[in-house]
């Protein structure tokens, strides 16, 4: 299931849901946005529904306490 | 490195029986695709079972509905690497995933599935969405 991670920060991830175990949510193929580096949030993810997840990393762990909420990026309108 | 042939033949000869004919070469993709004319939909198979175990079912309700593209192709991606990646090309906007269908019309892609909109969802959602598709860009009132 590709899903969006958001975090209280500035950084979203988009990528497929592997697993979580203590160290965090592990996910691949993952599109990173970090909105101090420009553009929202929104705009990301919208277009990450719309165009498809563009990989930047091929596997990440975002910790626990740093997810806000997860979301299938299929449920997103794009 | 590709996947076993055995491993995949299921997944390829169902998608032969919907009436897709295989890409496996670039010279045939681009034989397929390059300056086309008409309605055409690609069908980017996968052996993934999550999403392509609900994808070939849904092609398969979908081609049963009265609007229907005029050509029905596939490619298999992690099987025919080259013939894949260039079929990815007439549709290089869109980030690759599989499995993926591209709604072609006069060579310009007019709809696009991605996989994570395949899924978690049913082949009957999944048909329903393509068969909206094929009205809009297929029908006798779309726009040329």
């Amino acid at each position: 299931m590709t899903v969006v991670v958001e975090t209280p920060g500035s950084l979203t991830y988009v990528g497929r849901f592997d697993t979580e175990d203590p160290s965090g949510v592990h996910l691949i193929n993952v599109g990173v946005h970090d909105a101090a580096a420009g553009g929202t949030r929104e705009e990301f993810v919208r277009r990450s529904a719309r165009f498809g997840v563009r990989t930047d990393r091929n596997h990440l762990v975002v910790p626990r306490a740093e997810v806000v909420r997860i979301t299938p990026l299929g449920e997103i309108e794009s | 490195m590709p996947y076993n042939p055995a491993l995949v033949a299921p997944m390829r000869e169902e998608m032969v029986r919907l009436g897709a004919r295989e890409l496996k070469t670039v010279e045939e993709v681009d034989a397929t695709l390059g300056d086309h004319r008409g309605t055409m939909l690609v069908f980017v198979n996968s052996v993934c079972g999550c999403a392509a175990g609900n994808a070939r079912p849904a092609l398969k309700l979908a081609l049963e509905h009265s609007v229907l593209p005029q050509h029905v192709v596939t490619v298999f991606a992690g099987q025919d690497l080259d013939a894949t990646a260039r079929a990815r090309q007439y549709f290089a906007e869109y980030q690759p995933s599989s499995p993926s269908v591209a709604l072609l019309r006069d060579g310009e892609v007019v709809h696009f599935v991605h996989r994570h909109q395949i899924e978690g969802r049913s082949p009957q959602s999944i048909a329903g969405d393509l068969t909206k598709a094929f009205d809009k860009h297929f029908g006798a009132g779309a726009a040329v």
